[in-house]
């Protein structure tokens, strides 16, 4: 009876979840104020991390939270008041072009939720679900054992792309004129 | 607790939403947000896998914290980038930035 009452109740926050999630990326897409886009992707990003608890990894919810929702869209707002001034008001879009687009992501979901359940999944041969497996030791095992290569690699990455982003855009006045 | 198909049909619906502002939208931080919707619509349907199907459960999370690392260093250049447009052309509409065309 306990069981059954938690389970509708982890099945309600599920949906929930999902209503959030869908509702922010809707806002991130649609709206034309370009605040509002990131506010919906904050939303939806928080929404993601959710279903990462679900899924049953806190690690990377965390990971998501901090990374995601904390650095990116905060870069996003910065990049924001350093550029464009709000009041100014776009064009309109031209119809067409809506259209089509709108056209084209409705065959790629169509066609992908298609195969998605068409598909009959198999499990591959050594799956087991134990939550210790999903434990933040295993990722760090993982990450520096088998993984170290491109661990290192992607810090190089990231080196690279600071420096080139402090690049082309603290000195690119000067390198232009 | 829910079924594989569950999360990929939200990932799914998230992919072509990001699709859709991709296709229409001319601001260009408007398309870097629909970029990091696109991500993360992957990134969830490696959760999924992994959590479902994967007979390694590191392999996912992994996978998605690489992604999550790329997406970053995607975003600082991509911003830069928009930073360095509009100083140049007073406008990050895309179709504003067209130099090269000839």
């Amino acid at each position: 009876m306990e069981t059954s009452g938690l389970n509708t109740i982890l099945q309600f926050a599920f949906w929930v979840t999902v209503a959030l999630t869908v509702a922010g990326a809707a806002i991130a897409v649609f709206p034309r104020n370009i605040l509002y886009n990131v506010l919906g992707l904050a939303l939806a990003l928080t929404g993601i991390a959710g279903f990462y608890l679900f899924l049953g990894s806190l690690f990377v919810a965390l990971m998501q939270l901090l990374i995601y929702v904390g650095a990116i869209c905060i870069a996003i707002v910065f990049a924001i008041m350093l550029s464009r001034p709000l009041h100014i008001s776009a064009p309109p879009r031209p119809p067409v072009k809506m259209w089509l687009s709108i056209l084209a992501s409705a065959v790629f979901f169509v066609g992908v939720v298609s195969v998605a359940l068409k598909t009959k999944w198999q499990c591959a041969a050594g799956h087991v679900y134990k939550a210790s497996q999903w434990s933040v030791e295993n990722i760090g095992n993982a990450l520096l054992t088998r993984y170290e290569l491109v661990f290192e690699v992607i810090s190089l990455v990231l080196l690279v792309a600071i420096i080139g982003a402090v690049i082309t855009a603290g000195y690119s006045r000067r390198i232009s004129s | 607790m829910n079924s594989l198909s569950t999360y990929l049909i939200i990932s799914a619906l998230l992919f072509s939403l990001g699709l859709l502002g991709i296709l229409q939208r001319r601001n260009l931080i408007g398309m870097l947000i629909s970029v990091e919707l696109l991500l993360n619509a992957a990134n969830l349907n490696f959760m999924a896998y992994n959590r479902f199907l994967a007979p390694d459960p590191v392999v996912g999370q992994v996978i998605t914290l690489f992604v999550m690392g790329l997406a970053a260093a995607e975003a600082a250049i991509g911003l830069s980038i928009i930073l360095a447009l509009y100083r140049k052309m007073h406008s990050i509409n895309i179709e504003a930035a067209q130099k090269m065309k000839g």
